[in-house]
């Protein structure tokens, strides 16, 4: 009866073998229907732009197409922008990263302090994140770094000195600052909330061993920040591969390629042209680009991920 | 409960279902037109009066997507190359046109009613927006380039602004009005990178000093003397006599620096005598002066053409409709009703020449004949002196323009910003494009 062995018809182990697992088999079976959506979300437009990139496809020149294996390919490594926009791609990233996580960490140590006003002072210091990135590009191009209209150009006069001129001198530092200024409160958000879970106990037990400020934040705080910091990072590297809006916006690859980063290369050498097949080229080597990035990221932090 | 008489039942709903298709098919009736547009003040308009167009035509439905110039650019072009038939009236450039018309991609208008007028366009206009000899699209509004100077500052300086002046000329009277310890440059010029930003402005230079993008077989010519001269001149003009910071400015930024007083003179699109010459907007409005965008050896190209028109793609279902929305829009009728909501100013410029005989679009427009003079020299169809195997004053009407003028446009807009010598600049633009016309395959 249930359970006995029956010689002879196979049926029977099979019956088994799924009651047992009848509980694992219910999980699947629910989860799968998202599971199953989510993979054909995923899976169909990179297989697509996967397929176009081996594919000649210049959407305004109908006649020209057929396979071109990694003519596409060739032609995206040799262009002679592509080690410029590689290398303007890894400083950008790298700099706002910088910025954002120490700048993050020093504004959630401040603001996590009481003072009159304080809410006040996080909603202003929350507030840039929300700002379109076109926008936020433009004001700081037109009003802040404007060489001959601009607040700093104002300052600067105030004191004597020549103004700088930020877009043609300093074009990298100026998208740099820009991204950092949105950024930021990203940063400063999520390490604040992470300071916030910090015992209060952790800090009396410290001064009671005699620790002082300097050693309480670099054996205490900044343990406890390291989950925070990651996620921060991980997800700030996501976004700030594909920085495009205020560079289209500012300078339009910059002077020469000085701030041409792969996003814009892509856009500028193919999208403009309606070349489907460079494109989708450009963005696998993004893509592989940006896989390489997270290794290397998950490498050196990820470990603090439990 | 009384008991439900299945046949009475059964006959209402009948009758309930005949009614609602019919309602249905009443509603289905009338066509629907999706009109793409951009963004500009004269589009918006344009949607706000097409009230007027319903009524004459209750039949058909307009249903509007407006975008910024970028985006519709994109979206139509996807539209259009692959056939998706989302658009029955498409906004485009004089760009687009001729490219678009060798594909067969839109319909002709070659059934124009009489009451239209063709023969009121200005040649420069119908020229543009033809394919062998037929109209492929109707203009909207088309624009030139020309000189903006400042009267006042010329007077006290006791100089004399000629009708066409020469750019040596442009660079004696920045020389002269540059003065940066007060804020006033010499001279303000787009630095931008662009095709449709730095690149016009620097096409037309390169045009009037002899030069032009490519031969008749298609090889750049950025390496050549003309192109040298040119931009050799515009850099340091610009570098010597323009404001801080030139290399990143486009249209909007040098219209601001005109309007608040800090340029002596601007050359760049005739739309912006509007605004220089508008109180509300400038500062200066009382005090401009207007003459035909410089030259160097020749005059020919040396004011661009850019013409904003409608066209109709081959996949619309409503070929009929979309056309006679299309007449409607750029009909001398059109530009009668926004004359009467908003005053002659704000008409449509550069297409019809009744506009430019029309006394009360003359008082209202100071700036009217200048724009006239500018845009009727210019020359789409024979833009260069050597003979060159593409349209276009200020662009080349093919596919792979934008991406190399792009680029150009990035290498010139360093060497404005010193951080390029101009040889090395053009060296590296006359690489660039090459590569691109040859993975084209212009060159098999």
């Amino acid at each position: 009866m249930d359970g006995a062995l029956e010689s002879g018809t196979g049926a029977a182990p099979r019956a088994s073998w799924f009651s047992q697992n009848r509980e694992k088999l219910t999980g699947v079976a629910a989860v799968s229907p998202a599971v199953l959506l989510l993979f054909i979300w995923m899976a169909v437009p990179l297989g697509m732009t996967l397929y176009f990139s081996f594919q000649r496809y210049l959407l305004l020149n109908p006649d020209r197409t057929g396979f071109v294996g990694f003519g596409n390919y060739a032609n995206f490594f040799g262009d002679p922008n592509f080690y410029a926009a590689l290398f303007n791609t890894l400083t950008l990233v790298g700099s706002v990263l910088a910025i954002t996580v120490i700048g993050g960490i020093l504004l959630a140590l401040l603001l996590n302090q009481p003072f009159w006003g304080r809410n006040v002072a996080r909603i202003l210091v929350i507030s840039p994140f929300f700002v379109m990135p076109a926008v936020a590009a433009l004001v700081w191009k037109n009003l802040l770094m404007n060489p001959v209209s601009g607040l700093f150009a104002w300052v600067a006069q105030l004191f004597g000195v020549q103004s700088v001129d930020w877009f043609g001198q300093w074009p990298m530092v100026s998208i740099i600052i820009i991204v950092s200024w949105t950024w930021l409160p990203f940063a400063t958000l999520i390490l604040l909330t992470s300071l916030q879970s910090l015992d209060e106990e952790q800090k009396e037990a410290a001064e009671m061993d005699g620790a002082g400020a300097i050693s309480y934040f670099f054996f205490i705080v900044l343990p406890h920040l390291a989950r925070a910091i990651t996620v921060v990072v991980l997800i700030e590297t996501i976004f700030l591969l594909n920085v495009f809006a205020e560079i289209l916006v500012t300078t339009n690859g910059g002077p020469g390629s000085a701030t041409t980063n792969l996003t814009f290369l892509v856009y500028a050498e193919a999208l403009l042209q309606f070349n489907v097949g460079g494109a989708s080229a450009g963005g696998v080597v993004a893509v592989i680009l940006a896989n390489i990035v997270a290794f290397f990221l998950i490498r050196m932090i990820g470990r603090n991920l439990d | 409960m009384k008991p439900v008489n299945t046949k009475v039942f059964g006959r209402h709903i009948a009758h309930a279902g005949l009614a609602f298709s019919m309602l249905v098919g009443a509603a289905q009736a009338s066509t629907t037109l999706t009109i793409a547009t951009v963004n500009n003040g004269d589009m918006v308009r344009m949607q706000e009066l097409s009230a007027e167009f319903t009524r004459q035509h209750p039949d058909i439905e307009l249903n509007w997507v407006v975008l910024e110039e970028n985006a519709l650019r994109q979206r139509v072009t996807t539209d259009i190359a692959t056939r998706g038939g989302q658009f029955d009236v498409m906004t485009i450039g004089v760009y687009e046109v001729p490219i678009w018309a060798k594909r067969e991609w839109l319909l002709p208008f070659d059934n124009l009613a009489a009451s239209y007028e063709v023969e009121d366009l200005l040649d420069p206009v119908r020229e543009g927006l033809s394919h062998n000899g037929e109209l492929y699209a109707l203009p909207f509004y088309a624009e030139s380039s020309m000189t903006f100077y400042r009267k006042d500052l010329f007077e006290a300086a006791g100089l004399q602004m000629p009708e066409t002046p020469t750019w040596s000329q442009i660079t004696e009277f920045a020389g002269k009005l540059h003065d940066p310890g007060n804020g006033m440059s010499g001279i303000c010029l787009r630095g931008k990178a662009g095709w449709g930003e730095n690149m016009a402005v620097i096409g037309t230079v390169v045009n009037s000093y002899g030069g032009r993008w490519f031969d008749m077989d298609w090889e750049p010519q950025l390496d050549s003397d003309a192109w040298y001269n040119a931009v050799d001149m515009y850099v340091n003009l610009l570098g010597n006599y323009g404001p801080s910071g030139a290399s990143s400015n486009g249209f909007t930024e040098n219209l601001a620096l005109f309007n608040s007083g800090r340029c002596a003179m601007w050359v760049d699109a005739t739309v912006a005598a509007g605004f220089v010459t508008d109180p509300a907007e400038s500062e200066v409005a009382d005090h401009v002066g207007f003459a035909r965008a410089p030259h160097g050896v020749t005059r020919k190209g040396s004011n661009w053409l850019w013409i904003w028109a409608l066209a109709v793609p081959k996949s619309t279902e409503n070929p009929e409709e979309a056309q006679a929305f299309v007449e409607w829009a750029t009909s001398n009728k059109y530009t009668e009703l926004v004359a009467e909501h908003r005053g002659w100013l704000g008409a449509p410029p550069g297409t019809r020449k009744s506009l430019y005989a029309n006394e009360n679009y003359l008082s209202a427009a100071p700036f009217a004949l200048d724009v006239l003079s500018a845009i009727e020299t210019a020359s789409p169809q024979d833009p260069t002196v050597d003979p060159v195997p593409y349209v276009g004053v200020q662009l080349v009407s093919i596919p792979e323009f934008q991406a190399i003028g792009t680029r150009v446009g990035q290498n010139l807009s360093a060497a404005i910003a010193g951080q390029a010598s101009v040889e090395d600049a053009l060296d590296d633009s006359q690489r660039a494009a090459r590569r691109q016309m040859q993975m084209s395959g212009y060159y098999d």
